[in-house]
């Protein structure tokens, strides 16, 4: 061999070209496909929004039924005054668009709720405004997040999904199948605190509270903690704003 | 024996299906397997076997990083500066699963949904950064990927044996994408419908896959007396 491959300069160099050959292709990767992770993103959450509203939808197809069921698109801040609202198509460079307010990042970044702004998207099923309200928290392991729909008359669910990101698969993993969604329909949210709780597994329920999952308590109870957290913000704005025709 | 005489007298390039070759296909399925006999990838053998579904979705992932890892590996064989070569190592096997998650995200959404957790788990996946470190920084890339495939193989079969078993006992059901759980019980033989069995739900806790690897170690040595320990 021509080089000795265990002096220092060699080793040195090597590193020195590795990392800056693996960050420029890394980098590349990441750029180039961002537009359509982006995308798929932005689809993944029309698609739970019209699932919180009990309209299936699929990949490929989700815009245009957006467009048909979500109606307005507000923004509240954190003492329930109306900031901003949008109609119409949802444009992804339009950092005002309450669809582009990233919730989880809000959640995580620690700021107080005074700076953030809140979204709530009013949709239209059937002749009935329904307004579905993004909730996020933490579970056992990770985070947790979903979004609430709510009838017209703002206080009676209409329906919930939930997802998680890294909870246990059979146990808290759980809350985001049906079994686990379904009692939410019908549930009330209070107007005094606390506003909604899930209860451990088994354990009575009343009006505004459901049944966890059993050996899923922490996560479960995250469930209750973030949609109670959430509705505490959301109410404000419910209890001023014009009630909507039926 | 006649081959033998044969590539002694006239040292030919080796076919990449030779005997010996075959071997880095077929050893790790049984007696150098990767899980049961050096012990290794026991972490994710634990932490993905709850269902098959997460199983095959790992064991594919793993499959394709470790070609990738032990091929790239072995052609830079002869210019990794020794000192460095794990560094080097992991760089390559990081580069990979990050590639493969970028892409999975923007092209296929869902599975990247699913196999999100895992990527943390396939970067420090024992297996593929010790058949680096065993086989690849001494061997040409073509027995390399063999090499690859067979301890990809030998570990998908004990994760797919493991899931089985925690899936089937622990949920009573397996749950396929696309079609949703498929049960294997009468609905009326479960305690909450009157009936007498209850799914056991220590199986979905991590100690039980530990057990079950275990159990799949004794039916193994019971079979494979070569296996045992002499001491």
């Amino acid at each position: 061999m021509a080089f000795n491959k265990n002096s220092n300069g060699y080793t040195f160099l090597f590193a020195i070209l590795m990392v800056v050959l693996v960050g420029a292709i890394l980098a590349f990767t990441s750029l180039s496909l961002k537009p359509l992770q982006k995308a798929n993103a932005a689809e993944k959450k029309m698609m739970n929004i019209l699932g919180a509203i009990g309209v299936p939808s699929e990949r490929g197809a989700v815009e245009a039924k957006f467009m048909d069921f979500v109606k307005e698109r507000v923004s509240i801040d954190s003492d329930g005054r109306k900031v901003d609202s949008r109609t119409g198509a949802v444009d992804a460079t339009d950092s005002d668009d309450p669809f582009n307010i990233d919730v989880k990042k809000d959640y995580r970044s620690k700021a107080a709720a005074s700076e953030l702004n809140f979204p709530l998207f009013v949709c239209n099923k059937e002749g009935q405004d329904l307004y579905v309200v993004p909730v996020v928290g933490n579970g056992l392991w990770g985070p947790i997040w979903g979004f609430v729909a709510l009838e017209s008359d703002m206080e009676t669910i209409y329906g919930a999904v939930f997802n998680h990101k890294t909870e246990t698969p059979g146990l808290g993993a759980e809350i985001k199948e049906g079994f686990f969604q379904a009692p939410f329909k019908g549930k009330k949210i209070s107007k005094v605190s606390p506003h909604f709780a899930v209860v451990k597994g088994g354990a009575p329920t009343t009006e505004y509270s459901v049944d966890g999952i059993t050996g899923g308590t922490i996560t479960s109870k995250g469930v209750g903690e973030m949609v109670d957290r959430t509705m505490a913000i959301y109410l404000k704005y419910f209890q001023s704003a014009p009630k909507a025709q039926k | 024996m006649s081959t033998e005489t044969i590539t002694a007298v006239e040292p030919k390039r080796e076919s990449l299906f030779s005997k010996k070759n075959r071997k880095l296909l077929t050893d790790p399925l049984d007696d150098s397997n990767p899980i049961t006999v050096q012990v290794l990838g026991i972490c994710s053998a634990l932490a993905i076997t709850v269902q098959v579904q997460q199983a095959v979705i790992m064991s594919l992932a793993v499959l394709f990083v470790m070609i990738g890892g032990n091929v790239i590996v072995s052609m830079m064989r002869n210019i990794i500066p020794d000192r460095i070569r794990i560094i080097v190592q992991l760089v390559v096997i990081a580069s990979l699963v990050i590639i493969v998650d970028e892409v999975l995200k923007a092209f296929s959404p869902d599975i990247s949904e699913k196999l999100s957790v895992f990527v943390g788990l396939i970067i420090t996946n024992c297996i593929i950064m010790g058949r680096l470190e065993a086989f690849a920084l001494g061997n040409k890339p073509g027995p390399a990927m063999l090499d690859a495939v067979g301890n990809a193989m030998g570990y998908a079969w004990i994760l797919l044996a493991v899931a089985l078993v925690r899936e089937v006992f622990g949920s009573g059901a397996i749950s396929f994408p696309g079609v949703g759980q498929v049960k294997f019980l009468p609905e009326s033989w479960f305690m909450a419908n009157g009936g007498f069995y209850e799914n056991n739900n220590l199986m979905i806790l991590p100690p039980m896959a530990l057990i079950t690897v275990g159990i799949i170690i004794w039916i193994q040595r019971s079979r494979n007396r070569s296996l045992i320990e002499e001491n």
